[in-house]
């Protein structure tokens, strides 16, 4: 906080500096809790996250995209664009010779002051909850100068279709328990992560506790041990579940109540960004089809 | 010598190693995801039976044989380098093995052919050719296996440029990145009965080739040139041997990963206790590997269950610790003596 106190005269004089030479200059603070000041709205932008590419564009500001980094796949547009690196190699060189007026990266991503330094406009966010998802729309808008009831419409569309999802998950399938693993080492999805967080919105149980950080890497037996209702898991780690030790005689092996999603759609699962209620699609689709072979099922012993 | 060593009689230190092995399997068995357990309460629980069967028991004691593995190529290393530094990746296993696992996740799921077979072969199959593969491009790369310092250098060489192509294949399919690093990291988690009949027969195999050699080990200790002199067959001895040495170790990597420092610490931990010829050397440090691995998945599972540490960082840290020990213990008897 003192550091902060210390900052505040010397960029409030920066910004009344800038808000003499543009009316429309702002501050922003970003997930470093750096006050980023924006002269003049944007017009060149570079991406070096998917969810931020992802927000950009449901901000309607795709066509400003001038580079994204190499895994940003959505819209099918940003795949023309150049590429520039990816979050733990971004190639400094690119960006700056793309010229962008701002830079969104991540804060894990390295050469955020690198390219501070090279006089570029670095705004580093990383969304990782659902809020930090509505706090990322509304930052990006307002640096894109977007207007703010545009910012708010798409975080709004994003709920209300989250909760026509949840309308449409089957009575049956309501609590029910889930395990959604994210990476074979095992790494699960627990409730306090964003995935944990659309699992919770659409009425099902998590088996993972938000106690134990948002991805922990568990012990396979502790899955055996829960017999979730239901899996979730990409196409690449579904692939030898049934080959680890134990697992074949899980309930949820046995009965088939597995979805795995295909690699697009894992991507879709995996990104905190404004594709959250499609993923919750995916998710509810996932509970339908598994709603009705699981009563054929009870019923029959 | 000072009479720091031979405290121990060698078979004793076996049986208590031994004992140690059972032991640490019987408490791997009953501790887990729910921390401690007892057998008698999994009885009655069908899901906790198989969990105990199924999960733990198989990992305990694959653990220790895999770690057994791994002392056992370190004593073979140690002793067919002469070098106290050898460890038993040091002909490029680890990282043949990594690339090939990094190879076998950037193709799952994709390709449904792909997937299928390499579904059949699993991620251990992919891992153990690709140390397999790795070790060959050594041996090629030095020559063959006569020259000592050749097979250590083309050993680096390997090793980098191939761990360097499986760190660009996960840079490139970031899915890939959290597989390998699981990898890289080492675990247990997933061994089943049927890897650990596989690990067993391949360390029955080693060990007994290994012990018929252990003489030639035993007279290179004193110099090539004494060994060669004591009419040993020097050239034939050291092809099995370093046959033997990736094979241990191509076992092991496949199964648990990238274990750090557990065939290295284990024939120190053995010298340090004992003085003694190469046999048991040889038996000592297989046992020892075995119950250092051991021990460690169980503070491993223990220490944050439900969730799990890597295997191979608590090695790391209580090996290298170990070993640290050690050397300021050597330095002061020094001074002192």
């Amino acid at each position: 906080m003192p550091k902060c106190h210390l900052k505040i005269p010397l960029l409030l004089s920066l910004a009344m500096g800038f808000v003499f030479a543009s009316a429309q200059a702002v501050v922003i603070k970003d997930d470093r809790k750096v006050d980023v000041v924006i002269a003049k709205p944007p017009q060149r932008i570079v991406s070096l996250l998917p969810s931020l590419t992802e927000t950009v564009c449901a901000l309607g500001q795709c066509k400003k995209l001038v580079g994204v980094d190499r895994y940003s796949s959505w819209p099918e547009s940003v795949n023309k664009l150049p590429r520039m690196g990816g979050g733990i190699d971004p190639s400094i060189e690119s960006v700056v010779a793309a010229r962008p007026d701002i830079v969104l990266m991540g804060t894990s991503a390295r050469g955020a002051e690198k390219l501070t330094a090279l006089g570029l406009t670095v705004i580093a966010l990383e969304p990782r909850t659902h809020a930090d998802v509505q706090r990322t729309i509304q930052i990006i808008g307002k640096a894109l100068d977007v207007p703010d009831k545009d910012a708010v419409q798409v975080w709004s569309d994003i709920q209300s279709s989250l909760e026509a999802s949840a309308q449409l998950v089957p009575l049956a399938s309501k609590g029910k328990r889930i395990y959604f693993e994210v990476s074979r080492a095992p790494y699960g999805a627990s409730e306090s992560s964003f995935i944990g967080e659309t699992l919770q919105r659409l009425g099902v149980q998590n088996i993972l506790p938000g106690s134990l950080g948002p991805f922990p890497k568990i012990n396979p037996e502790f899955v055996v041990r829960a017999q979730p209702d239901i899996i979730m898991v990409g196409d690449s780690n579904f692939a030898d579940m049934a080959t680890r030790p134990g697992w074949q005689n899980m309930q949820a092996m046995r009965m088939q109540q597995i979805c795995h999603f295909k690699k697009e759609d894992a991507n879709i699962l995996a990104r905190p960004g404004p594709r959250l209620a499609e993923a919750a699609k995916l998710m509810t689709q996932c509970l339908i089809d598994k709603s009705a072979p699981t009563n054929k099922a009870k019923s029959q012993p | 010598m000072t009479s720091q060593f031979n405290r121990w009689p060698p078979a004793f230190l076996a049986i208590s190693l031994l004992l140690l092995g059972i032991f640490g399997i019987a408490l791997g068995s009953s501790v887990g995801s729910t921390g401690f357990e007892s057998w008698f309460d999994a009885f009655q629980d069908e899901i906790a039976w198989q969990i105990i069967w199924d999960i733990r028991l198989p990992r305990s004691v694959g653990a220790f044989v895999a770690g057994a593995l791994l002392g056992l190529a370190g004593a073979i290393a140690q002793g067919l380098f002469r070098n106290p530094l050898a460890d038993p990746y040091l002909l490029g296993s680890a990282s043949g093995a990594s690339l090939g696992v990094a190879f076998a996740l950037a193709l799952f799921g994709g390709n449904p052919f792909a997937t299928e077979f390499l579904i059949r072969l699993g991620l251990t199959g992919a891992a153990f050719i690709g140390a397999v593969l790795a070790v060959m491009l050594t041996i090629a790369l030095a020559q063959g296996v006569q020259h000592t310092l050749r097979l250590l250098l083309a050993g680096v060489i390997v090793g980098v440029v191939l761990g360097a192509i499986a760190s660009l294949i996960s840079l490139l399919r970031p899915d890939v990145l959290q597989g390998m690093q699981g990898f890289l990291l080492g675990s247990t988690s997933f061994i089943g009965w049927n890897s650990c009949a596989l690990m067993f027969s391949v360390l029955l195999v080693c060990m007994g080739l290994t012990f018929l050699l252990s003489r030639v080990l035993d007279a290179l200790s004193l110099g090539e040139l004494t060994a060669l002199s004591l009419g040993m067959p020097l050239a034939k001895a050291r092809l099995v041997l370093v046959t033997l040495l990736a094979l241990a170790t191509g076992a092991a990597v496949a199964q648990i990963g990238l274990v750090a420092f557990v065939g290295l610490a284990a024939p120190h931990l053995v010298r340090s206790l004992i003085k003694a010829k190469f046999n048991w050397v040889i038996l000592l440090s297989t046992l020892m590997g075995g119950v250092l691995l051991l021990l460690a998945d169980l503070l491993a599972r223990l220490l944050l269950s439900p969730q799990e540490l890597p295997v191979g960082v608590l090695t790391a840290v209580l090996g290298g610790g170990y070993l640290l020990w050690l050397m300021y213990q050597s330095q002061n008897n020094a001074a002192v003596g």
